[in-house]
């Protein structure tokens, strides 16, 4: 695929929609996976013989496993609520980046083999049969959709584009055209136990390098265990965390908070990664599998607890799925919830005072806070609906004095994603993601014009790797990007407590 | 018995028919396929009172559509609650003696036959003026307008414009639900009112009128909060565990 140039788009103070621009994302579409990365899932190594017909029957097999998926392709009226809510349709203006014109390449399939009208007059319902124009489409504009599900909070009948854009991957990957970033990732899984590849002895090479480092910064040996028996947690972290920035100063500060809260904890060298990129490719047994990683580490390891560090869609795995992939967890404690979220250990020890945390230490900051779209629509934290917004809000004011919220609609469960979600974060897709990035951009600039903020706190891999990218692309500092836990790393007072 | 009374008696059994029976195999359809994983969009309520709660608001008040779009909102519910007060209005032709509260409708069903009117023309207008939803338009969804809006407009032209006999049309009713056929007044606006809603009626279990059970199945919004404290597996899926552990 030819590097295609393209222009930034301009940070707009009104944020009106975009004229429609047919065809203006039409070149965009990521690297096919190869057929050995198509072979480690299972999946053809090459686009099948009589594709069409298979494609169909998959269809047909998800919609008899899938409630939402039959819900909510016959449930759309077209009433276009949804058509301004996605974040890749405000930056490129591509009609087809409307969710419900995305969801239309998946239902005019629908419509024109599973549905009356569609058999008899499909030119009446917008039925197509699937030929090669329409598989393109599907493979361009699936993967231009971050299933962040901005559009089903909006939609009256909660029509999740995510839930059609992870079918049409699933059905595409039957059929011998994956996506590479994806499949090649979760191939790497299977096999070394994380996204990165990162092998036992260089985790554990790493993890030793931290301590020195912390050691060296604090005076204090904070520890940062790999594979040990009988810790009371076990950490599952985006293996992100391990070395790229800002993510590993968050993995310092969990090691800090754990450290001051006396809480034995290690991550394991077998299940070294929060991120399940099978839910982006829509396999629920692929993502099964790589659930049941964290499942054998729990057992092997013996521990009492599963805590997951900062990652938006593995955190949505891991709360709203991880019980029905990999449960039930009677083996655990059963005083605490699993998976727990880091952040609500963290926001836990404050209420009770466990930690000791100086804000003046972040007084050279004034931080807003992005909301992860799987974080805020597809999970919780804590006790109360909302937790989600409120914890992360909580435990960043207890470590900075000065913060200040983006605008009302683009935060909590309104907010935008980054950009980069879903399967998206690569450099084949880049104009996608920097164009994508333009509401959070915009939100951005009115409080930093406003309000002077300097740092954006971000609790998850995807993000804090997407706005370091994308971020100088509009003249932001990519340094501006910080973990929440880094945060709370800087302004916690190790020794205080000992 | 003119054949005319006869054709349309037969017509609205089909339709009753189509409609009710339709409706209960896609019904069926939703109930039984399995939502293997909680999809709530968060937040979402921690209880079932609370999903009943979140439906209502959805339903009744069309709660996510007030958040996103106010013009698409007022039109929406200038239709829908128009629609339910015409339909409650028309109870009037299917009962005898015809209830109290029944009654009481019938003036405002005038009205609502208005705001009923006046909803579809905007949401037409959207459909053809904003480039975004003209881009997501099919042929079916101007139909479907038409349809609704002919059923509107020939209603209200049997009230202000062409009245019709309606002792003998409630006669008719009647009849068709008591099985004893009563001739059918042959006023060109009734023909084309009664001939629309028999064609909506079979229409309904194979178009986006769906959206009418299908809300009630979303998995968006009809699910609890409580992926951590309750296990799920769909059936198909069990079978997945049978190897863990080993």
């Amino acid at each position: 695929m030819a590097k295609v140039e393209f222009t930034t788009p301009e940070l707009r103070e009104d944020r009106a929609n975009p004229q429609l621009v047919e065809g203006a994302m039409s070149h965009s579409s990521p690297y096919l996976a190869s057929a050995d990365h198509q072979k480690d899932l299972g999946f053809p190594g090459e686009l099948v013989d009589g594709w069409q017909q298979k494609a169909v029957a998959k269809l047909g097999e998800l919609l008899d496993k899938n409630r939402a998926l039959r819900v909510y392709l016959d449930a759309c009226v077209k009433c276009g609520a949804c058509t301004d809510k996605c974040h890749y349709y405000l930056g490129t203006g591509d009609p087809k980046n409307m969710p419900v014109a995305r969801q239309d390449l998946l239902r005019s399939v629908y419509r024109r083999n599973f549905t009356l009208m569609g058999k008899i007059a499909p030119g009446l319902v917008g039925a197509r049969d699937l030929d090669e124009e329409l598989l393109d489409d599907w493979y361009k504009y699936f993967h231009q959709c971050s299933q962040c599900r901005r559009c089903s909070v909006f939609c009256p009948y909660g029509i999740d584009t995510a839930e059609i854009s992870m079918a049409a991957r699933d059905i595409m990957d039957h059929i011998g055209k994956g996506q590479k970033y994806c499949n090649e990732i979760i191939g790497k899984v299977h096999k070394i136990g994380n996204n990165l590849g990162l092998p036992e002895a260089a985790l554990i090479d790493t993890m030793e390098g931290l301590e020195e480092d912390v050691e060296e910064e604090t005076g204090v040996a904070v520890k940062y265990p790999v594979n040990q028996e009988g810790a009371d947690v076990l950490l599952i972290t985006p293996s992100a965390d391990f070395f790229a920035e800002p993510h590993v100063d968050g993995l310092i500060g969990y090691g800090k908070v754990f450290h001051q809260a006396g809480i034995s904890w290690t991550v394991s060298s077998y299940a070294s990664e929060a991120a399940n990129f099978a839910m982006f490719i829509g396999s629920y047994e692929q993502m099964h599998k790589v659930a049941l990683r964290i499942r054998k580490a729990a057992l092997d390891l013996g521990v009492k607890r599963i805590v997951f560090g900062e990652c938006g869609h593995a955190w949505r795995v891991a709360y709203s799925f991880l019980n029905t992939l990999a449960g039930p967890w009677d083996f655990l404690d059963p005083k605490y919830p699993v998976p727990q979220h880091i952040l609500e250990v963290t926001h836990d020890l404050i209420r009770r005072g466990a930690l000791e945390l100086d804000p003046s230490a972040n007084d050279d900051k004034v931080v807003t806070f992005h909301d992860s779209c799987n974080v805020a629509r597809a999970s919780r934290m804590g006790d109360m609906p909302g937790g989600q917004f409120e914890i992360p809000r909580a435990v960043i004011k207890a470590a900075v004095n000065r913060f200040v919220d983006m605008p009302e609609d683009t935060i909590c469960d309104k907010t935008f994603c980054c950009g980069g979600g879903g399967g998206l974060l690569t450099d084949d897709l880049l104009e996608l993601r920097v164009k994508g990035a333009l509401p959070r951009m915009e939100a951005l600039q009115e409080v930093v014009d406003k309000h002077g903020v300097t740092h954006m706190a971000a609790i998850c891999a995807i993000c804090k790797s997407q706005f370091t990218k994308v971020m100088p692309f509009y003249g932001f500092d990519m340094d501006m990007v910080v973990s929440v836990h880094q945060l709370v790393g800087d302004a916690i007072q190790l020794g205080a407590k000992e | 018995m003119s054949v005319l009374t006869v054709v349309y008696a037969l017509l609205f059994y089909a339709a009753t028919a189509v409609l009710v029976l339709g409706l209960a195999l896609k019904i069926r359809q939703f109930a039984t396929t399995p939502a293997p994983l909680r999809i709530a969009t968060m937040p979402a309520p921690m209880t079932r009172g609370g999903v009943v709660a979140r439906m209502a608001g959805e339903v009744l008040l069309f709660q996510s559509l007030f958040r996103s779009n106010k013009w698409i909102w007022i039109l929406a519910v200038l239709f829908h609650a128009g629609l339910a007060l015409v339909l409650l209005r028309h109870l009037r032709y299917f009962i005898e003696p015809v209830w109290f509260w029944v009654v009481l409708v019938q003036p405002f069903g005038v009205y609502a036959a208005f705001a009923m009117v006046a909803g579809l023309a905007g949401l037409w207008a959207r459909r053809v003026v904003v480039d975004r939803v003209r881009y997501i338009s099919n042929p079916s969804d101007h139909l479907m307008l038409a349809l609704l809006m002919g059923i509107g407009l020939s209603g209200l032209a049997m009230k202000f414009v062409a009245r019709t006999d309606i002792i003998a049309l409630k006669a008719f009713c009647l009849g068709l639900v008591r099985f004893d056929w009563q001739p059918l007044p042959a006023d060109p606006a009734l023909l084309v009112h009664l001939g629309l809603v028999a064609a909506l009626m079979i229409v309904f279990p194979f178009s986006k009128l769906l959206h009418v059970p299908g809300v009630f199945f979303s998995p968006s919004r009809n699910q609890v909060d409580d992926a951590r404290e309750r296990r799920r597996v769909a059936p198909w899926a069990v079978a997945l565990d049978a190897q863990r552990d080993s």
